[in-house]
């Protein structure tokens, strides 16, 4: 992707496991250019805002003086952040120093180091930046162990990631020229973004959740501007015709209205996030995501830091048979997303693409799974009912004794239908399974997830047993383990498999790690015969 | 499906070692000023601020019935439940109270091992054992140990750990 072969074009980056170049690098200069230019653009976008929605030209003293302020510190915190940060990469570590009144150095080992993330902006594109973040993904440690370069060219940035990475590689086979090959041509490509994909996005929350974040946005604004939103020309026209026309218009075009905008603005995230998707696998054996229609993000994974994949369909997403898969992986960073292998796209594709991630010829989340006992159905249904009959109840009390109107506890009641069909899909998509080295578990309805987790990954066992539990004999069984696909909400440190008959989760286990639970074992006659039906 | 010849099923005992009988006074002292703390607390408002009348009445009486009856009851459940076993291979350890929790970490894949010990664990002469992995589901937590029982745990299984090649993940 990098148009000059810059500075760095004829400094060998394959070669015999590279020279130590312990000279002390700045970042690029054009840092100073890009950092600001974000905020200073927004800045002024505000500004632009306010004179369209104002109709005439005219600014007070003291929105133009906050405006060129703001401008103003920004620029000169970008150049004071240029001229306080070094960076150096030796043979054993990669170091670096910032800060001006707050000095930090920052040092991380080189063979800890296990993904290297390069990010793009707008800001960054339009000065052919890029920066790189490199992750050594210690748990524990947070983003304290994450090194952040903000940012270097993106020659340099690429040499860098094939610099970290290559180490993997034993004593190249033959190499030749690797300045061409590393370029363009970056491995096998294993999959790529297809327009068809499109289709997916409307089964996304993207559109909702746009529309929601522009709508408030403008509110936001529009109240500190102090302009009444319902009195400029064409909202007031809509508002009158909505208000103005019968009920039995009005909703069926509402529906179809927001219908309409959300498909529209669901698709355009979709493209802004993940056009040009890609996914590599490189020479040196690292899968390579790239995607991003403004910012360009591009995330390697160490192949021997895979430890399985995760496939997620979210309900609506489900009925339009797509998916998304991520990789679960040790040392993934912290930032949103950085496991993530395929954005919303055919359901086959995904397992595909997970079994392409894995090196494997079948995914094992595509594995047969084994149903759950009746027990965990009869669960499900429970916590289906329960709080809503007990709401219901509540609403109804307050209705007898505090004259509440009759609708809520209607409401609730209506809605429990539908909260057992949730119930009795949770069910169904309980599954476990142990498939070609991989603990396979799947789960949840409204966001349901294949899990599959490589034996290898799998550093520990949970088992916990509530009281409900321990009374009709299940479990649920995590296997704790040093991967994740990288985002901060699945970070639990364990896959779990939900409400599994206590004997089947020890053979699970047992046949996952052979010989760590053998000896906790006891066989003891069955308390009650639920195995039989 | 037809699993055992003799209609036997699998099953996950608990760990063999119980904690050191100590430790029931442990968790009864620490049960005891955590409740007074709360109780001052009431004490004090009802005092200093006049918060009397009928409902600071019921709650101080309230707190008072669920701080004797928890303080009574915990540390012995809590024995009965806390149990530990190391083997060659593996640490076991159970706790827990409405969900019981039993964990089980290869020694290969332990990365630390440590010994914490309170105020009140040094005075009765109690430790606890910390074992981490990798993972951030939590390490495995070995409380109320005999200090003597826990040095020589955390002295074994630091051997191992060392011994196991990698970074554990």
């Amino acid at each position: 992707m990098s148009q000059h072969p810059t500075d760095f074009a004829g400094l060998p980056a394959a070669p015999p496991l590279e020279e130590p170049d312990t000279e002390w690098h700045r970042l690029n200069p054009r840092v100073m250019i890009a950092d600001p230019l974000n905020e200073i653009a927004s800045v002024f976008g505000v500004l632009v805002l306010i004179l369209v929605v104002r109709g005439r030209f005219e600014l007070e003293l003291w929105e133009t003086a906050i405006a060129l302020g703001i401008s103003g510190v920004l620029v000169g915190y970008a150049m004071v952040r240029w001229l306080t940060t070094r960076y150096r990469v030796t043979a054993k570590h990669v170091e670096l120093h910032s800060g001006w009144l707050v000095k930090k150095h920052r040092q991380v080992a080189r063979d800890r180091l296990r993904t290297v993330d390069l990010t793009a902006s707008v800001p960054h594109r339009l000065v052919g930046l890029a920066v790189v973040r490199l992750g050594t993904g210690r748990q524990d440690a947070g983003t304290e162990d994450e090194l952040t370069l903000n940012a270097i060219t993106k020659a340099q940035a690429e040499n860098l990631r094939l610099t970290l990475l290559r180490r993997e590689v034993s004593p190249q086979p033959a190499e030749t020229p690797e300045a061409p090959s590393q370029k363009d041509s970056p491995g096998t490509l294993l999959s790529k973004m297809d327009p068809k994909w499109l289709r997916f996005a409307p089964l996304t929350l993207f559109g909702v959740v746009a529309v929601g974040t522009l709508l408030g946005g403008a509110a936001a604004i529009a109240r500190q501007i102090k302009v009444d939103l319902f009195h400029i020309g064409p909202v007031q026209a809509v508002v009158d015709w909505f208000t103005t026309m019968p009920l039995l218009t009005t909703i069926p075009v509402i529906v179809a209205g927001g219908l309409v905008i959300s498909t529209i603005a669901g698709v355009a995230v979709y493209v802004i996030l993940y056009w040009n998707y890609e996914l590599n696998r490189e020479e040196h054996g690292s899968l390579l995501v790239r995607y991003g229609l403004l910012e360009v993000r591009s995330v390697s994974i160490e192949q021997k830091r895979m430890r399985g994949a995760k496939v997620e369909e979210p309900l609506l997403l489900r009925t339009g048979k797509g998916a998304k898969c991520s990789a679960v992986a040790t040392g993934l960073g912290t930032g949103a997303g950085s496991g993530m292998l395929l954005p919303q796209a055919p359901r086959a594709e995904a397992h595909r693409v997970a079994a392409e991630a894995l090196q494997l010829t079948e995914s094992p989340t595509t594995a047969a799974l084994t149903r759950h006992p009746r027990a965990a159905l009869l669960r499900r249904l429970f916590r289906a009912t329960v709080p809503l009959v007990a709401l219901a109840a509540v609403l109804g009390g307050l209705r007898i004794y505090l004259s509440f109107p009759d609708w809520p506890w209607i409401v609730a009641l209506c809605l429990l239908p539908f909260s057992l069909l949730l119930g009795i899909d949770r069910y169904r998509n309980l599954g476990h399974a142990h498939s070609q080295d991989h603990l396979v578990s799947r789960s949840g309805s409204l966001i349901r997830q294949t899990v599959a987790l490589h034996r290898h990954g799998i550093i520990g066992w949970k088992i916990t047993r509530s009281i409900f539990q321990r009374r009709v004999g299940l479990v649920t069984l995590h296997a704790t383990t040093g991967a994740s696909t990288g985002r901060a909400e699945t970070e639990t440190g364990a896959y779990s498999v939900e409400d599994i008959g206590e004997a089947d989760a020890l053979r699970l286990a047992e046949t996952a790690l052979p010989g760590l639970l053998t000896p906790f074992l006891e066989r003891v006659p069955p308390l009650n015969a639920d195995g039989k039906g | 499906m037809n699993t055992a010849e003799p209609r036997l099923q699998l099953r996950l005992r608990p760990p063999a070692n119980q904690v050191s009988r100590k430790a029931i006074g442990w968790w009864a002292l620490q049960a005891v000023i955590e409740w007074a703390v709360l109780v001052g607390v009431l004490v004090a408002a009802r005092l200093l601020f006049d918060w009397t009348g009928g409902w600071p009445t019921t709650l101080l009486v309230l707190v008072i019935v669920f701080a004797i009856a928890h303080s009574a009851v915990m540390p012995f459940w809590r024995y009965r439940v806390h149990r530990w076993e190391t083997t060659e291979q593996a640490v076991y350890v159970q706790s827990g109270w409405f969900w019981l929790d039993a964990r089980v970490a290869p020694v290969s894949r332990v990365q630390t091992v440590d010994m914490k010990r309170g105020p009140l664990q040094q005075w009765l002469g109690l430790a606890t054992v910390v074992v981490t992995t990798a993972s951030a589901a939590g390490p495995l937590e070995i409380a109320g140990l005999d200090h003597d029982v826990a040095t020589r745990l955390v002295d074994e299984l630091t051997v191992v750990a060392e011994a196991a090649q990698g970074d554990a993940t």
